[in-house]
Order: structure tokens, then sequence, then C-alpha cells
């Protein structure tokens, strides 16, 4: 599986506390049974108008077209655990989130698709919101390994990331199906010690 | 780091091992599906020739997308039917029990899991919804996952996952006439704040929730997940043993004391140790309508909207949208904000003790001539309950309709939806926008028996004045 250690490209950055997943993503998309289609729907309603006319969300913008890092601020992802959410994220081009919290069923989806949920401090997160606004053009690099963030070249801020999650995604186990079925014999001695499992059977 | 308690006791029997990235492998007792965050999670493990692990460990129904008015098949929107055809396949291709329509026993995955006794003390239970902190009002280790999650558990009825931290959240004293469990959960949120229990799971104790039935405390846990924590629960005492007992898969004669005996083991301990632990006087709270976008978003009926200078600096660009989306101001009253629509259902509020106070309100009243009402009974088994003590009529003759089961304008995924700029009074669990189907429709969350009373009023109002 592919080690994500890092991630480079020019961010795209949405504001708002509890920016929630009804929100990243309509629930009327969710009616679609596979995800082929998610990249189109991304903060649909607040991107497009009545007729479907942009209305000027920064998905829409021209200097963020093909922007892969997402910086967003607190509690981003909130709500439904609906994984169409990050899907259509990743869909739309993000293979990274940077914020300053995120809801942890978000979070955890993210991880599951490969994309990293790292977080920073509010002041360093409305410089880096102000960065991208200002300078759209401005590349920038999430560097796993050395958890910061660079631009031009320079270190420009240390992140913080749930350990388990930077392990997964540096070693390329975030797809975690593997992992745990590599467990099934213990899995199974886990099950029958259970005692709702094994039908209150007394344990020898 | 919390210890010996109910969380602690519950994660360790299912630990089945440390993973190389750090988290945790553990162990699902009870998997819990729908249609809508089930299929593409199948095809994964069809994809990656994999089997269903412990097929007899998960159980399937179908909620979000059914219609509540006919449903009659095939479904008029051909998106439901194609997703309700997925899972008939699925179920039958991988052999899982399916409580479908000609069941008797369709409806919403977390009304009909405890109502069948699936939902027992010491399990761990997962499902790809966040209302699956439901569960923890029987003392279980519940939490909603994501299809990637559904699909590593449906391969090895498994997940890899970080430990939480546990916070004893207290309610004690006695609640007023009139507040209901909706309005502690929702009082719990607007105090904590809607990131307060990220990172946590919430153990709720005290006086209030001793007294509480298990429906009162599944709709409490059913939100702790609209304040952050992915799980909540409660200890499990004689109320819940007493629920459990007789239902379809709950243990039988033979096993039922040594099912009683661990169910009892898995309690906290008397001396059990949490991160955090916050406190409530029951005696405080009052009956709690939300006026914006996020569920901590609230005020007691009585009481003034607040003003925007009262919240910290970070939280007024929220707010600032939430009164721009709301169309309410700083400082007036919630109480007479005319309402259009009058919702009663979800997985928060869709049993049969939530219908049964909403009916005493509706009761011998009519429902305002300027309000579309509905109550959505969430199962099919709360259905024939409430019909067979003549609810169903007591709403129909004060003008709400009656409908059949399902998760309805909770979150809009089938016909009952908002229309434009709407503005519902509602008993489900989320007032973010665009819920409940119209991008510019408004959604204030309160009690079911303060739904029918703003039904009858054709206006928030207080519910205790109708009690009189």
């Amino acid at each position: 599986m592919n080690k994500v250690t890092r991630i480079e490209g020019r961010a795209v950055p949405v504001e708002g506390n509890d920016i929630d997943t009804d929100r990243i993503i309509p629930a009327r998309y969710l009616k679609e049974i596979t995800f082929t289609n998610m990249g189109k729907y991304p903060f649909y309603d607040e991107r497009f108008d009545a007729e479907g006319k942009p209305k000027g969300h920064p998905f829409d913008l021209p200097p963020y077209q093909g922007a892969s890092i997402l910086f967003v601020n607190q509690n981003f992802g909130c709500g439904s655990s609906r994984e169409h959410a990050p899907q259509s994220l990743l869909r739309w081009g993000i293979r990274a989130i940077i914020g300053e919290s995120f809801a942890e069923i978000f979070a955890g989806n993210c991880t599951m698709l490969g994309i990293p949920t790292a977080t920073v401090g509010q002041a360093e997160m409305q410089r880096l919101q102000g960065l991208a606004k200002e300078n759209p053009g401005t590349p920038f690099v999430v560097d796993l390994e050395k958890k910061a963030l660079l631009s031009g070249g320079k270190e420009h801020l240390k992140f913080e990331i749930h350990e388990s999650k930077r392990n997964a995604l540096v070693n390329g186990t975030w797809d975690s199906t593997g992992l745990l079925l590599a467990n099934a014999g213990k899995t199974a001695e886990v099950a029958r010690k259970l005692p709702y499992v094994n039908g209150f059977q007394p344990q020898g | 780091m919390a210890k010996g308690t109910l969380y602690n006791k519950v994660w360790d029997a299912h630990v089945v091992d440390q993973l190389p990235t750090g988290q945790t492998q553990l162990f699902i007792g009870l998997h819990l599906i729908h249609e809508v965050t089930s299929p593409q999670a199948f095809d994964m493990v069809a994809e990656k020739g994999l089997k269903v692990a412990y097929p007899n460990r998960t159980f399937a129904t179908v909620d979000h997308i059914v219609p509540t008015k006919s449903q009659a098949r095939p479904f008029q929107d051909h998106e439901a039917e194609q997703m309700m055809g997925a899972i008939e396949k699925n179920v039958k291709k991988f052999g899982i029990p399916f409580f479908d329509f000609k069941s008797g026993n369709q409806g919403i995955v977390h009304i009909i899991g405890p109502e069948m006794g699936l939902t027992q003390p010491g399990m761990t239970i997962a499902c790809g919804d966040s209302h699956t902190s439901t569960h923890g009002a029987f003392g279980t280790l519940a939490f909603g996952i994501g299809t990637t999650q559904v699909r590593d558990v449906l391969a090895t009825q498994c997940l890899g996952l970080d430990a939480l931290k546990v916070r004893r959240v207290n309610v004690n004293g006695k609640l007023k006439p009139g507040v209901t469990a909706k309005d502690v959960t929702l009082t719990i949120i607007q105090k904590l704040g809607v990131k307060g229990g990220i990172g946590y799971a919430y153990e709720y104790g005290g006086s209030v929730f001793d007294a509480m039935t298990m429906e009162e405390r599944m709709t409490v846990c059913n939100m702790a997940i609209e304040g952050g924590a992915r799980a909540g629960y409660v200890n499990p005492d004689q109320t819940t043993f007493d629920y459990l007992k007789g239902r379809k898969y709950a243990p039988t004669a033979d096993k039922w004391d040594k099912a009683v005996a661990y169910w009892k083991s898995v309690a906290s301990d008397k001396d059990a140790v949490y991160d955090d632990v916050v406190d409530f006087n029951g005696g405080d709270i009052e009956p709690v309508v939300t006026w914006g976008i996020t569920p901590d978003q609230s005020v007691g009926v009585n009481d003034r909207l607040p003003e925007i200078g009262r919240f910290p600096a970070d939280e007024v660009k929220t707010v600032e949208l939430a009164y721009r989306h709301m169309d309410l101001k700083p400082g007036a009253p919630i109480k007479g904000t005319p309402i259009d629509v009058a919702f009663i259902g979800s997985c928060t509020n869709g049993r049969l003790s939530d219908l049964r106070e909403a009916a005493k309100v509706a009761r011998g009243r009519k429902v305002a001539k300027t309000v579309r009402a509905f109550v959505v009974p969430g199962s099919q088994q709360v259905k024939a309950a409430a019909e067979k003590e003549g609810l169903d009529r007591i709403f129909t003759e004060a003008g709400f309709e009656w409908r059949a089961a399902g998760c309805s304008m909770c979150l809009a995924m089938n016909p009952d939806k908002l229309s434009g700029r709407e503005i519902s009074a509602s008993s489900s669990n989320r007032n973010f926008i665009g819920r409940q189907g119209s991008k510019d429709g408004r959604t204030m969350l309160m009690s079911p028996a303060m739904v029918a009373a703003a039904a009858i009023e054709g206006k928030v109002a207080d519910v205790r004045e109708l009690m009189k």
C-alpha cells in the first residue's frame, strides 16, 4: 500500500468553526450507491445557487483549482459519520487537511482514505488561511515525517497529528483490513472468551 | 487515565492486539448496518475477495431512505429503490439477518437494536451512523464509523481504534415537571459545547439518570455525538435488566442469571477514576429550544436569544452565520417564534414513550392552520404499539399526519423535507444548515412534547402552559 509521507501543493482555505458533514456533502448525494461521483459535490449548497451558478466559494475560484491541501478551523467534519464527506474532498483533489481541530469520526474516516488530518493553533491557522487567501499560489509541503508544514523549501511551522494516524500513513498501513485480518486467530480467541458470544458459558 | 470505568472494562475485554500503528485492534460484538453506508462496504469486501467473517454478529435494516407515506415497491425515487435493492442483494449474498418491511421489525437502526434485545450491556457496538452512541444507554461501548470501517468490521469483526478519555457527567437532583431527557441532553451540550467531547467517552450518571427509563437514557446517549463525544453510556442497573427481559434476542431463562452477573460486572467501580468530572443540577434544567445551526446554540424556552458580545471571539463568525441563517435576532424571546412544520420522530425521540408524551399534549387539541405536522414512529413495533393504545387517533384527530417507520425529516434522504425557508420544530438531533432537506430550511430542536405544543400554538411555546 502507498506510504503517505509528503503532500505537496497549493492550499485552499475554507473558514469557519463547526463545519459539519451535512455542509461538506448534503444528504441527497448519499443516495448514490458508489463513491464514484462524490468529487462533484463537496460544499455543494454553499457553492451553487438554485440555478447551479457558482457563488464564489473557494472551491470554485480559479486560483484554488488543483489545490491539494485544505486549511480549516475548529471541529471540522462534525456531525454525521458519512464517509462521503472525506470521499468528496479526496475526489475533488484534497490530499491533506490542516485544521485547528477535527471531529473524531471524520478524522478516522480521513485516515482510512490516506488523508492526514493535522492540527495547528488558532493564531497559526489564521496566518495560514491569510497566506492562502493573499497569495493563493504559495506552494506548501505537508511533511509527515518532520511533522512540519514547509513553504518555499523552508519549515513554516510544526503541526500535531495523532501518532497512530501518522504511523499508519507513513508506514502505508492506513488501509487496515490486512492488519486486522492477520489477527484472525486471536480474534476468534477473544470472541470465544466473551460471555455474550459464547452463550454465557463458564470459562475453563 | 481513567481506571475501573465501564469504558475501561469493556474495552479491555475486547482487545485483540496492539497494532504496529499504535492503535488497538478491538473485537466488535454487534454490528448494525443500514442501506446508506453499507453498499460500498460490501463492494470493497467483494473486491478484496473476502467474506463476512461473523455474519451472525451483523444485523441489517432499512431506515434512512425509506418513504414514510407509501412504502409500496418499487419506490418512486429510483435512487432509493436502487439502494434498497443493493442491501437486499448484499444481505442475501453474505447471509446477514435482515429486518425488512415484511419482518414487522423494520425501523431506525438505533431503535430496533434495543427493541429486539440485540443491544446488551458489556458489548462493543459499531454502525455506519454517528448516532450509534444511542446504544450506550445499555452500558455498551458504541460508536459510529465510516464506510471503509464498515468494510473492516464485515471482513474481520474488528476495528483499529485509539483509546478515549472518560468524562463523568453527573446530573443530580430532580427534573422539574415538563422537563425531559431531551432537555437534559441539550443542556449538557449547551454547557460543554459541540467540541467539548472531542477525545472523550461520556459516562452519564447521578440521580437523574438513575431515575430515567431506558428510553430516556437512549435519548441522552443518542446526542453524545452532538457534544463531540463519539460514545456516551450509562452504567447498567435493574432498569436495564428489566427492559431486556423477554426481548427477542435477550438471553433466555437458563442463561439469564449468568448474563446479569456479567452485565453487573462491567459497571464502573465505586472508586473508578475519570479523566474529567462535570456536575449539573437537574432542578436547574428548563425545556430547551435551539435557535442556531449547531446543537449547542440553545436557550431555555423562556429565555431571550443571546447577544453576540457574549460569545468568545472565535465563535462570533459561527454565531453571526447562525443568526443570518435562522433570521432570528439577539435579545428576542425564542417563545412565540412562528413555525411552519412540526416533526416528531427520529432515533432521538421516535420511541413509544416519546409519542405518548407528545400525544398527551395533542389530545383534544388542533394543530394550528399554518403548520404542517407529522409523527413518524421509529419502528414498526413502535407504530403497532402506539396504534394499539390509540395514539395514532389522538394525533390524526388533532391534525397530525401519522406515518410509517423511518428516519424521515431528521435528515431528509427521503420525501420528507422542508422546502424553501420553512422553519421546523423538530424532535430530531441536528439543526445544521440544510439538514432537513432545504439549503435555506431552518430547524429548532426540542423535546417531542415541546414540538407538539409548538404544532398546536403555531409557534414555540412552553409545554408546561399546556399541561396546566
